[in-house]
């Protein structure tokens, strides 16, 4: 796969090329050049690794938002069995923007919900971009309902810039879906482990968010606003992107700090997208022990945990 | 001072302090139908231009003072105030912005909630304060609103919470959004209590308060030509390039869409929510 590279890869993406040119060279001489491969390849490694030690939030929203960095049907095809995809919302439409069915986990059974972006221009736009109108949240919560009466735990992937702004989705309550979905995620009889695993944005990532369990990917990113968008109605720029995404401390290190989130999967060098196999398996792996854990607890327990720890959220003073 | 007063014995002076305690501008002019109304006029009237009928905002102490009765309503959860957890900091310091909003409203922050009765009926009413940072809910609107809704619980009262917000704080980033589902897994005990839960939704519910506790009545009530939606009307110009419908995410077009029960005019919204609270309480007729 030819790698995409960001602008604060750039000295990466340079080494990459020279080490392109060299194998193209070493295949048509006689001359061994292997062994200058091999350098430039553990430079190139070690380059990776030193830019990757200290990446800003901004760069990791670009990261987030990486064209080739794996979606949700990328995963499902590489960690589940026997998916079965279920479609729309019973009322109105199918919404293409969310993706949810049944499938196997290890041979368990579970529900799967989660956004979904596309690749090329036609499936992007088949997609939305991962923006979910009020058809694909209902058409979510018909699913989890689902997954309550049938005691499959529910995992949810999230990965959406945000719950899409439209006409139609304004006329048909964007808002009271995703108000319904944060109430019955909040009491849903049935364990829920939800994982940013690429953008996660505001209240249109929050609405198949709610659960037992938040997981991010190291490089995804969850947020109030876009920081471009708080940039514009903050600084009156939306140039101030990169400050805002500082400000907001919208990266999945920074949100483990704050108590915000549990846990945070890391990432193969360079992100997800160099590695998607690994990456995989990392997840699958971080979602069976949380599973395990989770069902090993009594339904009123983990009800009841889940409740107080939403009740939990937010920082203020209370004056005696 | 001049002449004229001098001569006048001290007893009758009237002091120049006392003009200026009248709010600048007697007079105010409404933004709909453009009348000049008197300002006590309008204040007697709850910010409703008596002439057209238009809704101007009202501050939330203000609204709750009108709602309630007069006797035996008092403010509760007043002493939670707002932290600038993430020292957040924008073209201003959050801190800064706090600390002017509440030199400007008088306010500690954007929810206030009060204990009281509206025509003999005993609850629980909450408001969003928008000249406190656009009525933005951060933490402490989050506490107060759950605070309000367990006192409800423990007592078996009913909740009543008047809307005026722009969405999330974002100074307090991914914190506010964890109030939606905070404020809506709270909403959802007063479900299985079988308590009623009003929503009036004022101008504005937008974002982040539409998308939770706005929307999740087991009644919503919308004042007049309030502006209701999730996606503010200037973004989803911007997304779909299309001029808006006229009335677009008004009061009167979520009441077509089936998003509101009713729209009900301030002035009356004491003999409403009563009316409907007696109902679903199952309290004798009055």
């Amino acid at each position: 796969m030819d790698l995409n590279f960001l602008d604060f890869e750039q000295p990466i993406a340079e080494l990459e090329a020279k080490i392109e040119e060299l194998r193209y060279v070493g295949d048509d001489a006689e001359i061994n050049i292997s062994e200058e491969i091999r350098r430039l390849e553990e430079k190139s490694r070690s380059l990776t690794q030193s830019i990757f030690a200290k990446l800003n939030a901004w760069q990791i929203a670009q990261l987030a938002r990486h064209p080739q960095r794996p979606y949700l049907l990328d995963y499902i095809a590489r960690i589940f069995t026997d998916f079965e995809e279920l479609h729309g919302d019973r009322a109105f439409a199918d919404d293409p923007a969310i993706v949810g069915g049944v499938a196997r986990l290890e041979g368990e059974p579970v529900m799967l919900i989660g956004q979904q972006k596309g690749r090329d221009t036609r499936e992007k736009l088949h997609r939305n971009f991962g923006m979910p109108r009020p058809e694909g949240y209902r058409k979510a919560l018909r699913l989890m309902q689902t997954a309550e009466r049938f005691k499959l735990p529910v995992l949810t992937f999230i990965d959406t810039p945000g719950a899409y702004p439209g006409i139609g989705a304004e006329e048909r309550g964007q808002s009271e879906a995703i108000a319904r979905n944060l109430q019955a995620m909040a009491e849903l009889k049935t364990p829920v482990i939800c994982t940013v695993i690429g953008e996660g944005g505001s209240g249109g990532a929050l609405a198949i968010g709610v659960g037992d369990r938040l997981l991010m990917l190291e490089y995804s990113t969850y947020s109030v606003i876009s920081p471009e968008g708080c940039a514009s109605i903050l600084w009156k720029s939306a140039e101030k992107a990169a400050e805002a995404a500082e400000a907001l401390g919208i990266t999945s290190r920074r949100l483990l700090e704050l108590g915000l989130i549990d846990a945070v999967i890391e990432e193969p060098l360079g992100g997800a997208h160099r590695d998607p196999e690994h990456m995989a398996e990392q997840l699958r792996d971080r979602l069976l022990s949380e599973l395990t854990d989770l069902r090993s607890q009594p339904l009123d327990t983990l009800l009841e945990t889940r409740y107080r720890r939403l009740l939990e959220f937010g920082e203020y003073n209370e004056k005696a | 001072m001049s002449w004229f007063e001098k001569l006048m014995p001290t007893r009758i002076r009237t002091e120049g302090g006392n003009k200026r305690t009248v709010p600048e501008g007697l007079w105010t002019k409404c933004d709909a139908c453009a009348s000049v109304i008197y300002r006590a006029e309008l204040e007697r009237n709850q910010e409703v231009c008596p002439k057209c009928g238009h809704h101007m905002r009202i501050r939330a102490r203000r609204r709750l003072q009108a709602f309630l009765d007069e006797a035996g309503r008092e403010e509760l959860f007043s002493r939670i105030e707002p932290v600038d957890m993430l020292r957040f900091r924008d073209s201003k310091k959050y801190r800064d912005r706090l600390n002017q909003a509440q030199k400007g409203t008088g306010e500690s922050d954007a929810l206030i909630v009060m204990q009281g009765q509206v025509q003999g009926i005993p609850l629980v009413a909450s408001a969003f304060d928008f000249a406190f940072m656009g009525g933005s809910m951060g933490s402490v609107v989050g506490e107060r609103f759950v605070r309000a809704v367990n006192h409800c619980l423990e007592r078996e009262l009913p909740l009543v919470c008047f809307s005026a917000s722009g969405g999330a704080r974002m100074q307090e980033a991914l914190f506010s959004l964890m109030q939606m589902a905070k404020t809506s897994a709270a909403l959802g005990r007063m479900k299985q209590a079988g308590l009623p839960y009003i929503s009036v939704m004022t101008d504005p519910t937008m974002g982040g308060v539409s998308a939770s506790l706005a929307m999740l009545g087991d009644v919503h009530i919308a004042e007049p030509n309030a502006l209701i939606g999730f996606a503010g009307p200037r973004v989803i110009e911007q997304t779909v390039r299309e001029t808006l419908p006229e009335g677009f995410q008004r009061s009167e077009f979520l009441l077509e869409h089936g998003a509101i029960d009713m729209i009900v005019d301030r002035r009356e919204m004491r003999d409403k929510v009563a009316r409907l609270l007696g109902i679903f309480m199952h309290r004798s007729a009055s």
